[in-house]
């Protein structure tokens, strides 16, 4: 069953020098309990595409397309709607556990507010809930800790404190957005076994947008790759992994660093620029950078199709592409 | 940080007395005194007022004396207003321009404050377009023509309608005679603190918490007040501190205009007349009220902020 189903999105920003179109026509579903992992350099568009699901684009950007979460439209919903859905049926978590957090608010009021606003529970109920929910995303000293303010708190007890307030009314879906990119590997690591330990839980669905492809690999079960705001490819996370299709994919496992890998770690990095997103290329986005570009990549934009190995690609060599 | 705000009450005595000695010296080194009229006084007579006023005892002495008074609440006699001791008009003017200073104040944070959030969430609109240009137009019209702008609109041109305004003078605090000089005060401050709060509720708008806040299904409303607002007055308070102080003391340019008996009015007829101890008064009043606004400034930026905390080490 699809909780979340996003048909050609795109989204623009009007900017001093022009139009960005930050993400252009990314179509991607969510299946109930399902973890789908959004992967792509600095600036490829995993953010903005589910920032615009949310309605919560900068105020200089638009988005087209549908978000279909049940039943209706997200991106024509009114601001009504779509208060009922957010923090509620899905819920976000942030990058920055130092900056996404209210500073002159203390937590328990945070996580309180959102328990009052959507389940109308009385002061007391909320806290008692909030208090609870704590617990279980393993804060110790809950008690105490509900009455600090963030900056007295550490980057991974900020991240908990998020990861309870977007579990709080059991959301069907959950978007984290690089919910470990900020803090430290140790603390990552916990981070990450407590999103899976929510994910079995709660069977809610969730968006992992990571730029690490071994923390997708460890809880997502599908992978959707973006490029300069386009997905490239999409795919089982095995199969992704073990037979990536795009020349992109490949380059960006090539980069991740493994335990056997017999470079020794060297770390590698993809040769060339990431994109300047107003000044692509024609054809291929990824062509400048490409090792197998073809005369016929500088020319024409190849589409997401199904390829070898199961899952969709946007590459000539992957599949048919139609006649050349 | 109680021990902190202590500290800086301790240390606004010294700084104070330092304001009070540059001022004094500062005074009594420009040219001209206070008997230098346009007809001059007999050589005998300004002997005896020199005498009298102590201007002839060594300066070092006249300093002396005046700290003593000061100590006891006496700001000195007036050299022009004969009959007159400082202690005495300041007494008499100061609750005069507290009582603009105050309206005005009010009326420049109740109008400013919300046409500054209304213009920030309407960003680049037209909305937002207008307010920031009528903004703008109240900050580059200098208060004199903004008065006399008023005087003649009030006072003269509607003068036969129900809006007619008296265009000067204070009629012991009638509420018509208040009305254009609050107004004249209050329109400066309205425009910055518009500017202000618009620049910085846009500024806390991008905030990463304002998205979360938003992203938990907040009302619009909600995460404005609660969540934005905060930090978005720090830059309105700081700004206020200061402009409190002035405003209280009374402005001279429209306490001038509108020929009203406030403490600023005394400030611009003291500096002309070089009457020292009443210069030295209104000085001594606005560097206190400064001071003491700083530290209220610092006092409510950590009930916005709890980050903000006041200890030893940062004083
Ligand atoms: N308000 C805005 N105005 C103009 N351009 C914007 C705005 N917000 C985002 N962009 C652009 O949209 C593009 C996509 O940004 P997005 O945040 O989705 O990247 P990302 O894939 O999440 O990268 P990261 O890993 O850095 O978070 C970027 O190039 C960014 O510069
Ligand atoms: S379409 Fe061409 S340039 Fe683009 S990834 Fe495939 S081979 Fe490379
Ligand atoms: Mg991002």
């Amino acid at each position: 069953m699809t909780v979340l189903d996003i048909r050609d999105l795109t989204v623009r920003f009007a900017t001093h020098d022009g139009e960005v179109a930050a993400v252009s026509n990314v179509s991607l579903s969510i299946a109930k309990g399902e973890c789908l992992g959004i992967v792509g350099e600095s600036g490829s568009g995993k953010s903005q595409t589910f920032l615009a699901a949310m309605g919560l684009l900068a105020p200089n950007g638009r988005a087209t397309g549908e978000v279909n979460f049940s039943g209706m439209n997200l991106l024509t919903a009114g601001e009504k709607a779509l208060n009922s859905v957010r923090g509620n049926k899905v819920s976000m978590i942030f990058q920055d556990p130092m900056t996404s957090l209210t500073p002159h608010m203390k937590v328990g009021r945070q996580l309180a507010e959102v328990l009052v606003r959507h389940r109308g529970l009385s002061a007391a109920d909320a806290r008692a809930q909030s208090i609870a929910m704590l617990k279980r995303v393993q804060i110790p000293e809950a008690e105490r800790r509900f009455e600090a303010y963030p900056h007295e708190l550490s980057g991974g007890l900020r991240q908990r404190v998020m990861i309870a307030m977007a579990l709080l009314c059991a959301p069907e879906l959950i978007i984290a957005d690089e919910p470990t990119t900020a803090l430290d590997v140790t603390v990552q690591a916990q981070i990450l076994d407590l999103i899976r330990i929510a994910k079995d839980e709660t069977n809610a669905a969730i968006v992992l947008i990571t730029h690490d492809l071994g923390v997708v690999a460890g809880l997502a079960d599908r992978v959707a790759v973006m490029y300069a705001g386009r997905i490239v490819e999409v795919g089982d996370v095995r199969q992704i992994f073990k037979a990536p299709q795009h020349p992109y994919t490949k380059g960006l496992l090539a980069c991740t660093p493994r335990l056997d890998d017999e470079t020794g770690g060297a770390l590698l990095t993809i040769p060339g620029q990431p994109p300047n997103l107003q000044r692509l290329p024609p054809g291929c986005a990824f062509n400048p950078r490409c090792a197998y570009v073809m005369e016929r990549c500088l020319r024409e934009r190849p589409a997401l199709l199904p390829d070898a190995a199961g899952g969709l690609s946007a590459c000539f060599l992957t599949n048919a592409q139609g006649a050349p | 940080m109680w021990s902190y705000f202590a500290k800086r009450v301790a240390i606004g005595v010294p700084t104070l007395w330092a304001i009070i000695t540059v001022c004094f010296f500062l005074m009594r080194l420009t040219p001209g005194g206070p008997f230098d009229a346009e007809a001059p006084v007999p050589a005998d007579i300004l002997v005896n007022l020199r005498a009298r006023y102590h201007l002839d005892d060594p300066l070092w002495r006249q300093y002396l004396d005046y700290l003593v008074g000061l100590l006891h609440g006496d700001f000195g006699p007036s050299f022009k207003y004969r009959d007159f001791n400082v202690t005495g008009l300041i007494a008499q003017g100061l609750p005069v321009s507290l009582q603009n200073g105050f309206s005005a104040l009010l009326l420049a944070i109740v109008i400013g404050v919300p046409l500054g959030i209304f213009a920030a969430l309407a960003q680049n609109t037209r909305r937002d377009y207008i307010v920031s240009a009528a903004a703008m137009t109240g900050i580059v019209i200098p208060n004199f023509v903004m008065g006399q702008v008023l005087i003649l609109v009030f006072g003269v041109w509607l003068k036969d309608s129900v809006f007619h305004l008296p265009a000067g003078g204070w009629d012991d605090g009638a509420f018509p005679n208040r009305i254009l000089p609050v107004f004249c005060l209050a329109l400066p401050y309205i425009a910055y603190l518009v500017r202000i709060t618009r620049g910085s509720m846009i500024e806390a708008m991008r905030a990463n918490y304002v998205r979360t806040a938003r992203a938990k299904g907040l009302p619009f409303r909600l995460v404005v007040m609660r969540h934005a607002l905060n930090s978005a007055l720090i830059p309105v308070v700081t700004f206020l501190g200061p402009a409190t102080a002035f405003l209280l003391t009374g402005s001279m340019v429209v306490e001038t205009i509108f020929q009203i008996p406030g403490i600023g009015r005394y400030f611009v007829q003291g500096a002309l007349n070089r009457d020292y101890t009443l210069v030295m008064g209104v000085t001594i009043l606005s560097a206190a009220l400064i001071i003491a606004m700083n530290l209220l400034v610092d006092i409510i930026y950590s009930l916005l902020d709890p980050r903000v905390r006041y200890n030893e080490a940062r004083s």
